[in-house]
């Protein structure tokens, strides 16, 4: 009996973690096909379709390609940090989704209902910073070195506002458990979602969670044409594939974030019927937040250095706080 | 039980290696991310420990904010590598000292160990720290030295402000 106890959970969260992993994965392939055609499409052009009818199979292809490709080690590289970055970088990104929940009731997430699940978000992205600024100092190259400071510089930057976007949000929904933070959004119209009373940490957050992601007009970290490719410079194979995955995975998971804190996660009409709608909700609002950070790397240049920094600490920081102390003062008023 | 003292175990031999490890990696990134390492299994123990509040702020606050300064200023400088100089002649006062308090630390340590050594409950009354109960602590009865943390930390940040500003 005792032993039931123990092995059942376990085995539940271990089935739950391979299918999880396998979704990421598949969602990474298909992501960068759909980036790729989506970019294409935005400047008249065509993109992949070779591979495959719409080029669905341009992503396997593309994955082969890495497999096969020598690997190669830079002579003067610190080898166990050049090996350890690449998985670094990956991990936090996979293990983000263990508390986003999917859909309604404990089947459709792992941890969805821990209580402090923001928290746990927060100091998983925090961590996930250190592939690239060990992969910069690691590959023993100036243009990797410099990618690895401006990573670290940048995130350090930026994770103060990504956190007080948040602290707004847990304040509404008195809970820093990301089912309740869905919870709190269900019932009523769509003007229940964050994105509506929480305008102001709705942008804040998906300007930071751009910068995190160090994607376009953040991408600094990987400038090509000042730093060549960034930490990526010494990287091919498979271990640059496993960056491109942590990227694209994170990409999914800054989505899925922010369509659980400001659109509503899984509701919508009729979820309480029939809860395997409320996976495609939170699918359909996971995959426009993918388009629209596509569309943001289509259509914005980079930013300057020194304006990246500026903007993160003298206009995002200051006016996170202000939220921050807005939303108390409504909550202690009684307007929210 | 039993599964709690495997797994303390092993957390405990990998907390004390990984310390071991910093003091010992003459490659300051090494020493670094043996730090990380140990901050991980600090708050994995304080996990067990059901603090699961305290064992995040661990990770988000030094393995996630503090150590990434701590990398970004031994990269910046380029200053990985330990030199062999003698220490500078200013600082010599330093290491007795150092080890007087560190001797000081282990007696009370060991004070502590000896003197608890059969005790088997870890608090009275077992709760999960979760944030509210951790905040309602803060602002209640350790609001005074909550405030006078952060006037400490207020400091700190104007004392940088001041050294760095230019002349």
């Amino acid at each position: 009996m005792q032993e039931h106890k123990i092995v059942a959970p376990i085995l539940e969260f271990l089935l739950k973690s391979v299918v999880l992993i396998l979704i990421a994965l598949t969602g990474f392939a298909y992501t960068t096909l759909l980036e790729r055609r989506f970019i294409a499409r935005l400047q008249a052009r065509i993109g992949p379709n070779r591979a495959g009818p719409q080029g669905l199979l341009q992503p396997v292809a593309d994955g082969l390609k890495l497999i096969v490709k020598e690997s190669i080690t830079p002579a003067l590289a610190d080898k166990f940090v050049y090996f350890l970055a690449p998985a670094i970088a990956v991990v936090p990104a996979l293990i983000v989704f263990a508390v986003i929940p999917f859909g309604s009731g404990p089947l459709f997430s792992l941890m969805g209902d821990l209580n402090i699940g923001v928290l746990y978000v927060l100091a998983v992205l925090s961590v996930g910073v250190y592939g690239a600024v060990l992969a910069g100092w690691a590959s023993n190259n100036k243009y990797a070195s410099l990618g690895g400071l401006r990573a670290s510089a940048q995130m350090i930057s930026y994770e103060l506002a990504f956190g007080l976007s948040l602290v707004a949000v847990v304040l509404m929904a008195s809970s820093a458990s990301l089912n309740d933070i869905v919870k709190y959004q269900q019932p009523g119209n769509i003007l229940g979602w964050l994105i509506f009373r929480q305008p102001i940490a709705a942008g804040i957050f998906a300007i930071c969670a751009m910068a995190e992601l160090a994607r376009a007009p953040f991408d600094l970290v990987e400038a090509e044409q000042e730093l060549t490719a960034g930490f990526l410079t010494e990287y091919g194979g498979m271990k640059f594939a496993l960056f491109y995955m942590s990227e694209y995975v994170k990409m999914i998971a800054m989505s899925a974030l922010f369509a659980t804190f400001f659109l509503g996660g899984w509701s919508g009409p009729f979820v309480n019927e029939f809860p395997v709608l409320s996976l495609v909700y939170f699918a359909v609002k996971v995959l426009i937040g993918l388009l629209i950070i596509v569309w943001v790397r289509a259509t914005l240049p980079r930013f300057r250095y020194d304006k990246l920094m500026a903007f993160g600490w003298k206009a995002l920081l200051p006016l996170s706080l202000a939220n921050v102390m807005l939303t108390a003062l409504l909550i202690v008023l009684g307007v929210y | 039980m039993t599964s709690e003292l495997i797994v303390f175990i092993v957390l405990a031999i990998i907390s004390v290696l990984a310390a071991v490890g910093l003091l010992s990696s003459r490659n300051a990134v090494y020493a670094a991310l043996f730090l990380i390492l140990n901050f991980a299994t600090v708050a994995v123990l304080y996990l067990m420990l059901n603090a699961p509040f305290l064992a995040i702020i661990q990770i988000s606050v030094y393995a996630g904010a503090i150590m990434v300064l701590f990398l970004f200023v031994i990269m910046l400088l380029g200053a990985e590598r330990l030199n062999q100089a003698a220490p500078q002649p200013g600082l010599r006062w330093q290491r007795p000292l150092a080890i007087g308090l560190g001797a000081l630390l282990l007696i009370q340590a060991a004070y502590v160990f000896i003197t608890r050594f059969n005790s088997t409950t870890v608090a009275p009354n077992l709760i999960q720290a979760g944030p509210m109960e951790i905040g309602l602590k803060l602002f209640g009865p350790y609001l005074l030295p909550f405030e006078v943390t952060s006037i400490l930390l207020l400091v700190a940040i104007i004392g940088a402000v001041v050294l760095t500003r230019e002349k």
